[in-house]
């Protein structure tokens, strides 16, 4: 008997959600999201972040890699320069010019986001594919690792895969953040696959005959696509915040070149007596699009909410 | 003077977005004290929103309640909030359909019983915990002094309804509502709830309003019966009248529909064609015309009214006549 | 009841037992093979092979596998690399000081938590439920650490209101590990106020995270079960607004928020680690996160077994404190 409501049930219920698919579905989701200002800011923010990643390059007025000699010349332990003609925001602790870094650091941070839940996509679909399409007792064992996994706290689990590597760098990051969302998308999977193995269309085409690899690719993966984007999406948010928090805790990039918002915001933490706005910026950043992307994807929950359907 | 006094009761659902919906379309009808009378009609007919609105169970917001409801010479619709409290569990109780939902699974079946006594009737806990053991044993519950500190999951189904008649009937109401009391119970469980709501109602001043959409129910326990289609009354005649002469084709149709052990052998079940639709267009015509075999073109054009006729209250232009029905029977 | 708890206990044994394997598997892993890892920097080539014996690494992996759980048992870490010190001293040491900071910050969680997510319901749609959905959003989007270093800022730094770091300034008498209680055992309320003003900034920061989550359970919850069918009946027997209230819906509204609440416990263990490292609060937090820097392995290990530890303790706690407020789990079946 199922005593408690877990992450992994929360998990399941909104895997629960898919099946009824198909494109007039979607479609309809899409609709009722238009209408709803919590989607359409969210999908807003989103936006601009991803075009300002894209565009970042160009519109930066300095170049974001060169130390200035006029902002390193007054650069001390107790001073980093302010605004000054031509350095929007002034200096970073480094005498670099933190507004160019601080637009161009929206490639990086997009690009941890995106890589780290694609990894946790990607092989939490397998897992939970597998899981899923041969049930029995690879479903069974699979799924207890999963749920291990999914209630020991995400950060400690990071943790612990970035500190196997001897040096802290973006791939380390990545590959730490990216593993703690595997269960995650390993249950969604297997929910959502389990939950169309009853499901009408599905009995229907294995009783026509269709084979099973076919069954399963063309009608049980598309079909569960709605709830593992709707995760992804609020993954991408977590992600963020978690290399943030991993660059704080000295598991990120060492280096003082690299330029991601998590990671001027942990670097920024030394200076912060001396110029708050080095932490204020990176990390006012992180929380828009970090809200924006659970906003966008809490609301496209909702609109595939079957309770949600009328 | 009738206990409860329904005049033109409608409810109107109005939800952003969506067009209004009428649930309950000017509804009259009355309950005089001791009387048992059926609300009958499919899901979707009104039956339920009538007595939600009776009770003012209906959500303040969204449901819009037009119309009278007179019990006992008190407005009901106009009453305050804290007024309608004192009434309800004292003077009006209901019994509802789904009795594993409609506990509280969190609290012991004796204290759902004894909060009531609490409330209305002034009792210290320990009374009212005695008083709770009573009820019990009089809705039929073996071992009434252990089932008190049981939950509702460790009941059976019917005892739960059982239960759940024990708070409705607890500080004795003088009328009761009963909105599908059996639907949710199986077969041979009915029946005994059935006979338990007989037996407690009668000889007693509690007037009853069975709500149900089975007219077997309605047919071994209600004086009076009205038919609802469409959130209006179609139909309204004394139990035995309305069996006997079932006059509108809605209500004939009903009693064709159901299997019957004493039809003659042979006998076939004929179906009501189409099913009861979203929002029912009684303006310009009639609501079941689009359902009905005896549909003429002025259904299609004019409301019928609900008029007296052939002792009953009928609202149709063209009934099924009385001969008809005979020789319905007769044919098979 | 008691049934209830063995059955609990023995379901554990496959958890802990697949924890302990995802542990040794993640000390095999380590870069330089466990013993040169263990060992850090004060490796030479004889001490790695004395502890590749000691471990038994050059034996099958089920032998390596047992002397792992017994050493687990008997609680030898070795050594941190860092201080240098036995491991299992080290946690001891700071215990109480992460018990008391978590406490802290759970109470206050669950305090604000559960009425801010009530009213939020009760007043669907109204400024009040919307500012405070967004604020619970905006609390899990800011990284705590950043929250922290904010909060040290404005109260400590510009305001000068509250300490921004350490657990006390003039260090009360050490009988129990927690500041708070030993200034009140030796009646130095001086000392107890002193660790309460410590306690406040990092507690606060400590509890966002899990109050935005308990009251967006709370609310959530709140909502589900006004929509229940016996909250009418009780509504149909006439009973006053409190009484519906408190009896009806909390009653059954908090049951997932309880669960909640036990979940939210270890992921303070997670919080705590950011938390303390911002406030120089030297519990286990601020020892795992020092340790990392220094990829103090010993450290490491223990840590992160006690985290796995703590994690299935809280889980059974959860099931049983459950097991108390709900009948349909306590009773039968």
């Amino acid at each position: 008997m199922k005593l408690l409501k877990r992450k992994s049930d929360r998990i399941d219920e909104l895997a629960a959600g898919a099946g009824e698919g198909g494109t007039s579905l979607a479609a309809d989701a899409l609709k009722r999201m238009a209408r709803s200002p919590v989607a359409v800011v969210g999908a807003g923010v989103v936006a601009l972040f991803v075009i300002l990643s894209a565009i970042a390059p160009w519109i930066a007025p300095k170049d974001p890699f060169t130390r200035y000699p006029e902002l390193r010349s007054e650069l001390t332990p107790t001073n980093i320069p302010g605004p000054m003609p031509g350095f929007l925001l002034g200096s970073d602790q480094n005498g670099y010019d933190f507004f160019s870094r601080l637009l161009v650091a929206s490639q990086q941070t997009l690009i941890v986001g995106v890589l780290a839940t694609l990894l946790g996509l990607t092989v939490g679909m397998i897992i939970g594919g597998l899981a899923g399409a041969l049930g029995g007792w690879v479903d069974s064992a699979l799924m207890r690792l999963v749920d291990i996994m999914l209630s020991l706290p995400a950060l400690l689990l990071a943790i612990s895969i970035a500190a196997l590597f001897r040096e802290g760098s973006q791939w380390t990051v990545i590959i730490a953040v990216g593993t703690v969302s595997v269960p995650i998308f390993a249950r969604l999977l297997r929910g959502a696959m389990l939950a169309q193995r009853e499901s009408d269309h599905v009995l229907a085409a294995t009783a026509l005959g269709v084979r099973r690899r076919t069954v399963v690719f063309r009608h049980m993966l598309p079909n569960s696509l709605g709830p593992v984007i709707v995760q992804a999406t609020l993954t991408l948010a977590a992600a963020i915040i978690e290399a943030a928090s991993l660059s704080f805790l000295g598991l990120g990039d060492p280096s003082p070149r690299r330029a991601e918002w998590g990671l001027m915001l942990a670097q920024a933490q030394r200076h912060f007596e001396v110029k708050p706005e080095l932490a204020f910026y990176p990390a006012a950043a992180i929380i828009i699009v970090a809200l924006g992307f659970t906003l966008l994807g809490e609301s496209m929950r909702e609109s595939l909410d079957p309770k949600n359907r009328r | 003077m009738p206990l409860l006094d329904v005049r033109d009761l409608s409810v109107v659902f109005k939800r952003k977005g969506t067009a209004p919906f009428t649930a309950v379309d000017n509804v009259s009808f009355a309950v005089e004290p001791g009387q048992t009378v059926g609300l009958v009609g499919e899901s979707g007919s009104g039956k339920s929103v009538t007595s939600l609105a009776v009770m003012g169970l209906l959500p303040k917001r969204g449901a819009h309640v037009t119309g009278s409801v007179n019990f006992d010479g008190t407005e009901l619709l106009s009453l305050s909030m804290k007024e309608l409290r004192n009434r309800r569990g004292r003077d009006l109780g209901m019994v509802f359909q789904d009795p594993m939902s409609s506990l509280n699974p969190v609290i012991t079946v004796g204290r759902q019983i004894s909060e009531v006594l609490q409330r209305h009737r002034g009792q210290d806990r320990k009374e009212a915990d005695a008083g709770a053991v009573a009820m019990l044993d009089q809705v039929g519950i073996p071992d009434p002094a252990r089932r008190v500190g049981e939950y509702p999951h460790q009941l059976s189904g019917g005892m739960r309804q059982r239960a759940l008649i024990a708070i409705a009937l607890a500080c004795r109401p003088r009328l009761l509502i009963a909105d599908e009391p059996t639907t949710a119970l199986d077969v041979t469980i009915q029946a005994q709830i059935l006979k338990l709501l007989a037996d407690l109602v009668r000889g007693t001043e509690t007037a009853m309003i069975m709500i149900t959409h089975d007219l077997g129910v309605v047919a071994g326990l209600c004086d009076e019966v009205n038919v609802m289609y469409g959130g209006k009354i179609v139909e309204r005649a004394e139990r035995h009248r309305l069996f006997a002469e079932p006059r509108h084709p809605y209500t004939h149709g009903l009693l064709r529909s159901i299997p019957r052990l004493d039809a003659p052998r042979g006998e076939k079940l004929v179906p009501i064609k189409g099913s009861v639709v979203d929002n029912i267009p009684w303006e310009g015509g009639c609501a079941f015309a689009p359902r009905c075999p005896n549909a003429l073109q002025r259904c299609r054009q004019v409301m019928p009214e609900l008029e007296p006729e052939d002792a009953r209250h009928l609202r149709c232009h063209n009934p099924v006549q009385p001969a008809a029905v005979a020789e319905g029977r007769a044919e098979r | 009841m008691l049934r209830f708890i063995v059955r609990r206990l023995i379901q554990a044994i496959p958890t802990l037992f697949i924890l302990s394997l995802l542990v040794f598997a993640w000390l095999r892993s380590l870069p330089g093979g466990p013993a040169a890892a263990l060992l850090g920097e004060r490796q030479t080539a004889e001490s790695i092979a004395r502890l590749n014996a000691a471990m038994g690494l050059d034996q099958p992996i089920y032998v390596q596998y047992i002397k792992f759980l017994g050493r687990i048992f008997t609680g030898d870490f070795g050594t941190s690399t860092v201080s240098g010190d036995p491991v299992m001293a080290e946690i001891r040491r700071s215990f109480p000081a992460t018990i008391e900071l978590g406490l802290c910050a759970l109470i206050l969680a669950v305090l604000f938590g559960i009425p801010f997510g009530y009213l939020a319901a009760r007043r669907r749609g109204s400024f009040f439920d919307n500012a405070t959905v967004i604020s619970t959003l905006v609390g899990v989007a800011i990284p705590v650490f950043f929250l922290g270093f904010l909060l040290k800022y404005i109260f400590a730094n510009q305001f000068r209101l509250l300490p921004p770091s350490g657990r006390y300034a003039v260090g009360a008498p050490d009988i129990t590990g927690f500041a708070t209680l030993d200034g009140l055992l030796t009646g130095d309320l001086a000392a107890t106020s002193d660790a309460l003003l410590h306690l406040v900034l990092p507690a606060a920061a400590l509890a966002t995270i899990p109050f935005a989550v308990i009251v967006r359970i709370t609310r959530a919850s709140v909502l589900d079960v006004m929509d229940e069918d016996f909250v009418r009946t009780a509504e149909s027997k006439g009973l006053t607004t409190p009484v519906i209230r408190r009896r009806h819906v909390l009653r059954n509204a908090l049951l997932p928020v309880a669960t909640t609440i036990g979940l939210q416990t270890g992921l303070l263990l997670a919080g705590a680690v950011l938390t303390e490292k911002v406030f120089v609060w030297r519990g286990l937090g601020w020892l795992l996160a020092t340790g990392i820097e220094q990829r103090d392995y010993p450290r490491l290990q223990a840590l992160i077994l006690l985290a796995a530890g703590v994690y299935v303790l809280v889980n059974l706690l959860v099931d049983i404190s459950y097991a108390i407020i709900d009948p349909r789990v306590r009773v039968g079946r």
